[in-house]
């Protein structure tokens, strides 16, 4: 019984296995704990965000890399930064926002690392306008599996392989961002509600082009006529005219004063052991209900700050609590343009079923990226989180598999914690050339993870 | 590796011909499980056994195992665990023997309680160290409400549930934090063929019921499992009736 393991869980706290955390301090000891890391392997972990098993490595080694967290250059002309791979979204926000500089892609929490947002290749609700985060990443440094680091660059096989590569190909130390420039830290935000999922489409389909964010948040528990009823998000990021504006804010505010603040709120954390089943039916019934009434059938140009309009859970720090100890599972798939039938067959299945979620989202996704295993590429995306205690569950959504797989789709990988192996290769087309460049970059397998082995990646 | 709902890839079954074990494999199989390993005595019921389970699909080997012989148990079992990671070890070997036989033959009752108990010793230590070192994975320890109470129908077998049970709530107390999950199955009176010919007792269940329950007690990571769940609480009655009153209980 070595002392020297940890349980270590995905965000989804399901499927715990106990680990070697090794906390990295410098690329010397990175280096040396890659070439050290013994027959199980190792795994870079970042902020855990990945809700399954994909920053786990039973009985191995997990390196820790939110102690390399250093941002090296910034060049506020063009937008370009150079930080350690442990830096996370939300530093980089509070140093960049107020020299006018913005993350070329926001994920769903602010709370990951630049490392982990390459690894994952994680797309934002730009995506039909920005892609995924690897279109913004310029180069970076990749520590791999003999011990060597190597300057990748865009348009490699390994940069390809890297970006959405779980982590899988090696440890990246570096990265070289591009950022995108804006002139306040505030949203001009639209809102509108779609009365059930034909709508909806209609709506993302035509209106996405007009917005540089677009996602919707759709009430799966809503059945009959009212099946995927909607409350649609859009806007843009603010023009600094846009706070002059007579009536749009009051003068004198701090937002008029000091346009790129950042100041997200923090509130305090859920108890430790919430019981489970606080997230069913009848919760999530009245949850969605008041979401969809509250919001309004149609407003345009609301000011909105950054924190409210990205990341509304950043603010209560592990909410994934709520959830119990039995976890939440989250079930992200994405259809391609063509497939809507498929869409909607899955969406009215998920109601059929009453699955309690209160954090369903659709978007379109553009054009996709050339990673390997990036998980977006053009088509209509959903995104659930179920409780995993949820019975039949397991089931449901092995079904769910196969009409995606069916329709050429594919799940995602970095919240994956379920999916059957053999469908992997149907998903994803690449899968063969990446098991081939780990096979020659990486013959031991010194980085290997729990979903690794779970998919045989 | 186990998914979300913690049902395991790979599954080594430690007394291949166990009706339990077999119709929790089943389950397993039609789930998740691709890999088994049906450990027994070599015999045509172990076979047809894995005959029957790649039918389902998963890819069976057998494992020349006897729970008599635990000084074989470190190099057979370690040869499972060497040709991969086993998600889940499922420990269902295990004789009912004959009450009144064996209260006449104290050679017949050791050999109960040796099977039952000190060979589950030896296969659970062994196993419980390797899932240790792959640091993830679940023992499940076939135990029985028989080991709760002790009642004079069967009280040799019960003597040696109890001994297996507290066995494998020690361990898995011990493995707790490891990323090893034990646990506890205590099964009522299940039909099947090491009971044929019994008289049933109140509360019977049968081997797919606690199948079921150990499917479930996988998700919720449970530590005890009873099969039907009413147990839990009809034991823990009887567990404190006065010794005299359980002496006179039709049980």
């Amino acid at each position: 019984m070595s002392a020297d393991t940890v349980p270590v869980t995905g965000w989804g706290r399901t499927s715990p296995t106990a680990a070697r955390p090794i906390r990295l301090r410098s690329y010397e000891e990175a280096v040396a704990a890659v070439r050290g890391c013994g027959a199980r392997g190792g795994i870079p972990r970042g902020l855990g965000r990945a809700y399954g098993d994909a920053a786990q490595n039973a009985g191995g080694a997990v390196f820790d890399m939110t102690a390399l967290r250093r941002v090296h250059a910034i060049d506020a002309e063009g937008g370009t930064v150079l930080c350690d791979a442990g830096v996370s979204l939300h530093r980089l926000m509070q140093v960049l926002l107020p020299l006018g500089w913005f993350v070329p892609v926001a994920p769903g929490t602010r709370h990951v690392t630049v490392g982990g947002a390459i690894g994952a290749d994680v797309h934002g609700n730009n995506h039909h306008v920005s892609g995924s985060f690897s279109r913004h990443v310029l180069s970076f440094e990749l520590l791999t599996a003999d011990g060597e680091i190597r300057t990748v660059r865009r348009g490699t096989p390994l940069f390809d392989a890297t970006t959405g590569g779980m982590g899988l190909t090696g440890m990246i130390l570096t990265a070289t961002i591009r950022f995108q420039p804006v002139e306040t830290s505030l949203m001009s935000v639209d809102t509108e509600r779609a009365r059930d999922l034909d709508d909806l489409m209609v709506r993302l389909t035509t209106g996405d082009r007009g917005y540089r964010y677009s996602v919707a948040w759709i009430d799966l528990l809503a059945r009959g006529a009212a099946t995927g009823r909607a409350v649609l998000t859009r806007g843009d990021h603010a023009p600094l005219e846009a706070l002059r504006t007579p009536g749009r804010l009051a003068a004198g505010t701090r937002a008029r004063r000091d346009p790129l603040a950042f100041r997200p709120p923090r509130f305090p954390a859920p108890p430790a052991f919430l019981p489970e089943g606080l997230v069913n039916r009848r919760t999530v019934g009245l949850f969605n209900e008041l979401w969809y009434r509250k919001a309004p059938r149609a407003r345009t140009g609301r000011l909105q700050r950054i924190s409210a309009f990205f990341h509304p859970l950043d603010g209560v720090p592990h909410w994934n609590r709520i959830y119990g100890r039995g976890g939440v599972v989250q079930y992200q798939f994405v259809v391609g343009h063509g497939q809507e039938e498929a869409l909607r067959r899955i969406v009215r299945r998920v109601s059929g079923r009453r699955c309690p979620s209160f954090l369903a989202v659709l978007k379109r996704f553009g054009d996709a990226d050339p990673g390997w295993l990036s998980f977006p590429v053009p088509g209509w995306t959903l995104a659930l989180d179920i409780p995993a205690g949820l019975p039949g569950l397991g089931t449901l959504l092995d079904e769910l598999d196969e009409e995606v797989a069916a329709a050429g789709g594919r799940v995602h990988l970095a919240q994956d914690s379920r999916l059957r192996p053999d469908l992997l290769a149907a998903m994803y087309p690449r899968l063969d050339d990446f098991r081939a460049l780990r096979a020659e970059l990486d013959p031991r397998g010194v980085f290997t993870s729990d979903l690794s082995r779970r998919l045989t990646l | 590796m186990k998914d979300a709902f913690g049902i395991p890839q790979s599954l080594l079954v430690l007394g291949g011909t166990s009706e339990i074990a077999l119709a929790t494999v089943r389950r397993l199989v039609v789930r998740r499980t691709r890999t088994v390993w049906l450990a027994g005595r070599p015999s045509p019921g172990l076979e047809s056994a894995a005959t029957e389970l790649r039918a389902l699909g998963a890819e069976v080997r057998t494992l020349a195992f006897d729970a008599l012989d635990p000084e074989s148990h470190e190099a057979v079992l370690g040869k499972v665990f060497a040709e991969g990671d086993i998600d889940m070890v499922l420990l269902a070997f295990g004789i009912l023997g004959d009450q009144a036989h064996d209260e006449r033959e104290p050679v017949a009752a050791v050999r109960v309680a040796q099977t039952n108990y000190t060979g589950a010793v030896s296969a659970g230590l062994v196993s419980a160290r390797a899932l240790q070192t792959q640091g993830h994975g679940s023992l499940v320890v076939l135990s029985s409400v028989a080991g709760e109470r002790a009642r004079r129908a069967d009280f040799i077998y019960g003597s040696s549930k109890a001994g297996l049970d507290v066995f494998a709530q020690g361990l898995g107390d011990a493995l707790h934090g490891t990323g090893v999950h034990v646990m506890v199955v205590r099964p009522g009176f299940v039909r099947s063929r090491m009971t044929a010919g019994l008289e049933e007792a109140p509360l019977a269940t049968t081997p797919e019921a606690v199948a079921t329950a150990i499917e479930l007690g996988l998700r919720r990571r449970s530590e005890t499992v009873w099969v039907p769940g009413a147990l839990r609480v009809v034991m823990s009655a009887v567990r404190h009736l006065p010794r005299a009153l359980v002496r006179r209980l039709p049980l």
